[in-house]
């Protein structure tokens, strides 16, 4: 079979799959429709959390961006599952034994104060779709690669199965589709990192073929190393970052990582405390198994690349950079005429371009697979990205549904709240939708945006919520407040005001608008403090709260007490 | 309770140090220092910023959740 049948039998499989389970496990209540009913096992619940979490920019982008960034690319590797530590160690058990929906449910019984959970719903609802935006755009993206349709069709056909799934099932559905899309995202980005990885070093397992050598009996990362040193990139293994703003900008990935809505919501859905410890470890575990292969892949990728790329001739390039070249993630001009291709960092003689997608993406190919690989990892990308989009859009539905209509309209009958959840899907998944198709020009820097603002705003008042039984509601919508407004500001005028500004010598303290977050992490903890010092202590009923949640007896059901 | 909660906070103060000491410390600011240290092909240092951080955090993440499960025994706070 040729590429294309594959790539639609696959996609379309695991289509029909998704959509099976979503009517296996229809919600019938608000309780399933939000946490699944409380009732998902802690390692169904590590599998979807997983998935939840590892987005299109995990799948198809992060592997790609260490390659082109050797040891800085470790900020997202360290970011991204350093958070879950705290999670599972500062959040997730006491979340869980407070034992209600969402996060703004949180803030805003802890904090006793509905202006508190507005200010909460707000960064919920900002962050969900800063975030889903550029998911949608990714199916769109893989659509339009894989079986060559136009990118609005591939939006409006993963819009379509989002909607079905999540609409329709909830929580619940999530949940389960979730778990299928894990096994199929995880399956596609090992087999071809299996394979490259036995070609390249000898060594079936990525992780260790990372450290293996190569054919010459050289360690494969000093071979890289001296490769790119040779063509003036500076080692593979030292970086360009400073270290102040490497450390903010890790900082910042895993508090942000620990505040992100739709991954703290997921603890929700288990049983009891101890799951909910436990699932955030199988979850980690999941993730690892993909963030391991990701500095791998990146090694090879670049390694491979160079090698079959620079100072060849420019007519006997391999296959798989001509297919790409059709696509334009792949993109060779010969400025000095001399018929091969020369890869330098000077923009001005450089002559191949790459899109950092390409290093997954074009994987099987490198690697000589057969075509059922490809279409399989076009099925695992596919799965990234919805699974994220579907995670996010709960959280917003639920943070209009729940957040704001049944806080301000309390006498609302379960089936109507249900009817109101699912109208805010649908109208949620319209608006993705759009964004996917017209993406707003800063798609690419919104992930900065989307972590730095979950790090600056809610991670700081959930932990002093649970760890402080001093710090009360002015602090905390002061501090919400404070460390929105200062990271919001420092990264619209480094990203989108004076773009001409955002280089180390005008930032403060050399602290990149990334790693930005981290600095808007501590003003929030400071004005926290201060101000709840300034001010009296909260009531009696919510000191005895917050002793309930430390302790993991007595745990229900997440329920409406 | 209160004494449940201090070695709540012992253990956690315990595991958040390696977390600390494994990412910001061996994978960033001692890099360098470490990278002189060999393991097959990998220098140390950037071994732990791109795997043996990862690793580390994973066993993390266990070791708390057998050591709450025997500490809400103890204290006969646990669920079942």
């Amino acid at each position: 079979m040729d590429l294309l049948t594959w790539t639609y039998l696959l996609v379309g499989l695991s289509f029909a799959l998704y959509i099976g389970i979503a009517i296996w496990s229809r919600a019938s209540s608000t309780e399933e429709f939000y946490v699944a009913g409380g009732g998902v096992s802690p390692l169904a619940n590590g599998l979807a959390t997983a998935a939840d979490w590892m987005s299109a920019a995990s799948f198809m982008s992060m592997a790609g961006q260490i390659s082109f960034s050797g040891y800085d690319g470790s900020v997202y590797l360290m970011g991204w599952t350093g958070g879950y530590v705290l999670l599972a160690l500062l959040l997730a058990p006491y979340l869980r034994k407070f034992g209600k929906f969402t996060v703004p449910d949180f803030v805003g019984d802890r904090y006793y104060s509905n202006k508190a959970r507005v200010v909460a719903v707000i960064c919920a609802l900002f962050i969900s779709f800063t975030y889903i935006a550029g998911q949608m755009r990714g199916v769109g993206i893989v659509f339009s690669r894989y079986l060559e349709l136009p990118i609005e069709w591939g939006v409006v056909i993963g819009m379509a199965i989002v909607f079905f799934y999540a609409v329709l099932g909830g929580m619940k559905g999530i949940t389960y589709t979730q778990v299928a899309q894990y096994c199929v995202l995880i399956f596609a980005y090992m087999v071809p990192a299996i394979f490259i990885s036995i070609q390249l070093t000898g060594n079936p397992i990525p992780q260790l073929g990372l450290g293996g050598e190569i054919a010459e009996g050289v360690p494969l990362l000093d071979k890289l190393d001296g490769v790119l040193g040779d063509l003036g990139f500076g080692a593979y293994t030292s970086g360009k970052k400073s270290i102040p703003d490497l450390f903010m900008i890790t900082l910042a990935l895993m508090v942000g990582t620990a505040g992100l809505p739709h991954v703290i919501v997921r603890f929700f859905t288990v049983p009891k405390v101890k799951d909910a410890r436990l699932s955030a470890g199988y979850a980690l575990v999941f993730i690892a198994i993909l963030y391991t292969t990701a500095p791998a892949v990146a090694a090879f990728g670049i390694y491979n690349t160079i090698q079959s790329t620079s100072e060849k001739s420019i007519t006997d390039l391999p296959a798989w950079v001509q297919n790409w070249q059709q696509t334009n993630l792949i993109q060779i001009e010969d400025k000095n005429g001399d018929g091969k291709v020369q890869y330098l960092p000077n923009p001005n003689t450089n002559e191949l371009r790459m899109d950092k997608d390409i290093m997954v993406l074009a994987s099987p190919e490198i690697a000589e697979l057969p075509n059922w690989v490809v279409g399989l990892v076009a099925a695992g990308a596919m799965a990234a990205a919805l699974s994220t989009a579907a995670g996010l859009l709960l959280v917003i539905s639920t943070s209009i549904s729940r957040d704001l209509f049944k806080t301000f309209r309390p006498n609302i009958s379960d089936k109507k709240e249900l009817r109101i959840a699912r109208l805010a899907a649908a109208g949620a998944v319209l608006l993705a939708g759009y964004f996917g198709i017209n993406p707003p020009g800063f798609v690419a820097e919104v992930v900065a945006f989307a972590f730095g603002l979950a790090a600056a705003s809610f991670f700081p008042v959930i932990l002093l919520g649970i760890f402080s039984t001093r710090v009360n509601h002015e602090g905390a919508i002061g501090g919400m407040l404070t460390g929105l407004i200062f990271t919001i500001s420092y990264i619209s005028y480094f990203k989108f005001m004076s773009p001409e500004l955002n280089t180390a010598e005008h930032w403060w303290w050399g602290i990149s608008p990334e790693g930005i977050g981290s600095l808007g992490m501590a003003l929030n903890f400071l004005v926290c403090f201060g101000v709840s010092w300034l001010t009296p202590p909260p009531p009696k009923k919510v000191q005895q709260l917050i002793q309930e949640i430390r302790i993991p007896k007595g745990a229900g059901q997440a329920s409406d007490h | 309770m209160e004494r449940y909660w201090k070695k709540n906070l012992q253990t956690l103060g315990i595991l958040l140090f390696i977390w600390f000491i494994v990412s910001f410390g061996f994978g960033i600011l001692w890099v360098e220092e470490l990278n002189t240290i060999r393991i097959g092909g990998f220098k140390l240092g950037f071994w732990f910023a791109q795997q043996g951080a990862i690793y580390t955090f994973v066993v993390l993440i266990f070791i708390y959740v057998i050591r709450m499960n025997k500490l809400d025994k103890e204290f006969n706070v646990n669920e079942d």
